[in-house]
């Protein structure tokens, strides 16, 4: 174990380990009661009342999708306009130089294109990913959350976080498999 | 199962509706006597808009029979009775079968004698032949959303639940098939037709999802008028709400792409054969319905039912529902009342909306929402055979 400082073992957090999603969420619903915030939970597959009971109601990435939308909009329509009217004004089928039913497609497309790339770029920035180290993974059976177990983990980092109290506290849990420390 | 018929609220609902049918009914009596003309093509307005909403009731269910999901469960009964009431409507288009020369110029000789073009189409645009493919359509509707509850009321009876959603889910399939053939050709034959000149392939398109948007509305705003009261609200949850409210923008968006793209052709064609169409509908007042639909039909409501907390509230979903189903009107008007107006050669009429346009539209509407509701009480109103259902109810009775 590697420790820092004087003799406080420097861990990333407690993990509690289910069986079932039923559990997991009824954990996050009272760890979160209990006034803990950096709390993550790992389960094999998308649990939707685990995010609400985690208390992640509201992400910055919807603002962030419409803004790269609302760009792609206003540069593709311009880039149309600027190079149909005023670079290269050219007469087709005597139509106005700025046909916007003609602009409308590409910059439908351009919207969805850089909204689109913005939700991929900003779930990876917003995650801080790619993350080639992750403490959680030196828990020997956290190999199992891809699979058929379900994690909860309270972070070291959380204001209200005591190493004993936190843990007894998920100890204390319904349905809870078994609780460990998180090292570094 | 018992205390699971329609709440007691729709009483009132089932009077006003047919007092407002019976007025709308006696106001396009003083038309017929004062301008039958007028009213046979106010009654085809008014007739087009109520039955879309039947029909897209219909494709819902049966889309629904192949997809599956919870959302469709606890509004499978009012779109059944929706689409129950088609029959009821074959009745109502008696008016246009009577108003047909009123109507449709290729059922009047003069102008079939005068138009070398009408000619040519008579062979597919002649009143038998419409009679009887109108008579077609009403019967494909009758059977499938006969068979839809019938098979749906052994399912709640508890008969052979595995053979019997089979066989729904093979009325799903096939009955979709039949539902875009006999929606198409419908829209050609009722709509497109005003103008015999004119065509655009993806007409029938545009009525299918406009019909779906309208069916979808609608059943927003029952849900959210009922969906309090008992029984539905012992199954109904936010994230069924929170479905409806993104089937609905999807349908605003699917609606506004098919627009467009029937815009963005005949724009860039500028055929003469084809271009009329728009250019009828851009002028003379017509423009500002033009303008209102690509405000209050797309911008409007894409922009607020992006929002999540607003589509996972029933009564603010059902405020955009309610806006949805005015504009709609907006949108059938605007697509044939220009050529209703303006087929005996005198140009292009501008917007000039009859009374009787709003009478038939009453009229159409009480009568069809006085046996929308009949249809609903007749059964219970939660589909109990579903397991989905079973589930959630006895969850809630324990």
């Amino acid at each position: 174990m590697r420790r820092r400082g004087t003799g406080t073992p420097d861990i990333h957090g407690v993990m509690a380990e289910f069986n079932t999603p039923h559990d997991v969420v009824e954990a996050a619903h009272r760890v979160h009661a209990q006034g803990y915030r950096k709390v993550d939970a790992y389960s094999p597959y998308p649990i939707e009342e685990l995010s609400h009971a985690l208390g992640f109601h509201h992400s910055p990435l919807p603002l962030l999708v419409l803004l790269g939308g609302i760009f792609g909009l206003v540069a593709v329509y311009g880039l149309q306009y600027w190079s149909a009217v005023i670079e290269y004004p050219m007469n087709i089928g005597g139509r106005p130089l700025h046909s916007w039913p003609a602009f409308v497609v590409p910059t439908f497309d351009g919207t969805i294109l850089f909204a689109s790339l913005t939700a991929v770029l900003g779930v990876l920035a917003l995650n801080g990913l790619p993350e080639p180290y992750h403490p959680v993974f030196n828990v020997p059976t956290f190999a199992l959350a891809s699979r058929d177990k379900f994690f909860l983990c309270i972070e070291a980092r959380d204001p209200k976080f005591d190493r004993d109290k936190t843990r007894d506290l998920l100890r204390a849990l319904p349905g809870v498999v078994d609780v460990v420390e998180v090292e570094h | 199962m018992k205390g699971l018929q329609a709440p007691a609220a729709l009483d009132g609902l089932q009077k006003g509706a047919l007092g407002a049918g019976v007025a709308g009914l006696l106001l396009c009596a003083l038309g017929f006597f004062t301008n039958a003309e007028q009213l046979y093509r106010s009654w085809l307005f008014g007739f087009l808009f109520w039955t879309g909403i039947a029909i897209g009731c219909l494709s819902i269910t049966l889309i629904h029979n192949l997809t599956g999901g919870l959302w469709g469960l606890v509004i499978r009964r009012l779109l059944e009775a929706g689409a129950r009431t088609l029959p009821w409507m074959a009745v109502l288009f008696l008016p246009v079968a009577f108003g047909l020369p009123h109507i449709y110029p290729w059922a009047r000789a003069d102008v079939v004698a005068a138009d070398a073009l009408v000619r040519m189409k008579t062979a597919y645009l002649n009143a038998p032949f419409f009679l009887a493919r109108a008579v077609f359509y009403f019967g494909v509707w009758f059977l499938l959303s006969h068979m839809q509850s019938r098979w749906s009321d052994e399912l709640d009876r508890g008969v052979n639940y595995l053979k019997t959603s089979r066989r729904l889910r093979g009325l799903g399939g096939a009955g979709l098939l039949l539902m875009g053939l006999t929606i198409t050709f419908s829209a050609v034959d009722w709509a497109m037709s005003i103008n015999p000149h004119w065509f655009s392939t993806v007409y029938g398109v545009l009525f299918m999802v406009g019909q779906a948007l309208s069916a979808m509305a609608f059943i927003i705003v029952c849900v959210a008028r009922f969906g309090g009261e008992d029984p539905l609200s012992r199954v109904l949850r936010k994230e069924q709400v929170h479905d409806l409210g993104k089937l609905m923008l999807a349908f605003v968006m699917l609606w506004a792409y098919i627009s467009f793209t029937q815009f963005l052709i005949i724009w860039a064609g500028n055929l003469p054969e084809e271009i009329p169409f728009y250019i009828q509908r851009l002028q003379g007042g017509w423009q500002y319905l033009a303008l209102g639909l690509v405000l209050f039909h797309f911008a409007l409501p894409f922009a607020v039912l992006l929002s999540r907390d607003l589509k996972r509230n029933a009564r603010t979903l059902a405020m955009v529902a309610a806006l949805v189903l005015a504009i709609r009107v907006v949108d059938l008007y605007w697509l044939i009342a220009p050529d209703l107006a303006g087929h005996h050669g005198a140009g292009a009429p501008g917007l000039h909306p009859h009374w009787m346009d709003l009478a038939a539209l009453l009229a159409v509407g009480g009568v069809w929402l006085t046996l929308f509701v009949r249809e609903l009480r007749g059964r219970p109103l939660l589909p109990v055979g579903e397991p989905e259902i079973k589930e959630l109810l006895e969850a809630r009775a324990s």
